[in-house]
């Protein structure tokens, strides 16, 4: 099954494919990211994506555009997987939510939301998932200072 | 068949300290606060298998209002800190804890942005347990020591760390 999904979303989508690869039948499709709602209701609707696998973000500082949102699909209809990956610019750190599409995709959007500070435009419920109330900052961002600790209550010494 | 035939119903002589902290360390009352891997171990040390309730250790109570000792299993983060500092609290002394696991005394190797390093920053610990997770063997090694430490303390000690 070669490029299937890639030649697809290439046909259908052809000025926001910016990349695509394919590993032995793995395929990822980097999209802009304006064009990732039309995407994701293609995906779930004509190929169906009937289950979002996976969300989460990478961030490529001191790259621009620095973050990366990385979606993993799977069709449990034709066992197709498909890895959709949309650079997120640092400056402007917001993206469309997919929880229209997959409402799996709520907490994962908190988490990167939490993790990485991306803001999901659309998403009913946009709080922390992980971290305590008043903790400042995103942690897994490159530039959170490593040994940086913030603690609820003061510690003994 | 016991020794306390032999002495019929006589009396013998010792010091208040002796006798409170013979009946205290083969009494332990303990809370575990599980919170990771360690719970296995920990949970094996209870078993039939290495049988604490050979070191009088086998009773735990699921309320730190009852408990004498709290054991602190697997990593503490900074959003749980509060939580274990209220059990802790809540303990009537004489109270002792022990830290069971890298992750309890050092936060191990989990050294960043969530993790408390060393449940000692927020409690006093009597006792550390190394080992990621630590063998029963090491678990009952732990115990031995802190009944050691208890048998030096006296009544009068009010710790009120």
């Amino acid at each position: 099954m070669s490029s299937y999904l890639i030649e697809t979303l290439k046909t259908r989508f052809p000025a926001a494919v910016l990349e695509t690869h394919d590993f032995r039948g793995d395929e990822t499709v980097l999209i802009k990211k304006e064009a990732l709602p039309a995407a994701a209701a293609f995906l779930k609707d004509e190929l169906g994506f009937d289950f979002l696998m996976d969300l989460t973000v990478a961030d490529y500082l001191p790259r621009e555009p620095r973050f990366e949102l990385v979606c993993h699909f799977y069709s449990s209809k034709h066992n197709y997987r498909l890895r959709l990956k949309c650079p997120v610019a640092g400056t402007d750190a917001r993206i469309a939510s997919l929880t229209p599409f997959w409402a799996g995709a709520n907490w994962f959007e908190r988490e990167a939301y939490d993790m990485f500070g991306i803001n999901f435009e659309g998403h009913p419920d946009l709080r922390r998932i992980l971290m305590y109330d008043g903790f400042e900052g995103h942690p897994l961002r490159k530039d959170y200072p490593l040994k940086k600790r913030q603690p609820r209550i003061p510690h003994r010494d | 068949m016991g020794l306390e035939t032999l002495f019929g119903h006589s009396y013998l002589t010792t010091r208040l300290d002796e006798a409170v902290n013979w009946a205290r360390k083969y009494s332990f009352f303990n809370y575990p606060f599980v919170t990771a891997c360690c719970g296995m171990e920990f949970m094996s040390t209870f078993a039939s298998t290495y049988d604490i309730a050979r070191f009088g250790a086998e009773y735990p109570r699921f309320s730190p209002r009852q408990a004498d000792v709290l054991f602190v299993v697997g990593t503490v983060n900074e959003k749980l800190a509060p939580v274990l500092k209220r059990v802790y609290d809540q303990m009537c002394e004489p109270k002792w804890v022990v830290s069971f696991g890298v992750c309890a005394t050092s936060g191990g190797f989990y050294d960043n942005y969530a993790t408390v390093q060393g449940i000692d920053k927020i409690i006093p610990v009597d006792i550390y347990i190394p080992g990621c997770p630590p063998r029963p063997e090491a678990v009952l090694d732990g115990l031995l020591k802190l009944q050691q430490k208890v048998s030096t303390e006296s009544v009068l000690d009010r710790k009120y760390r």
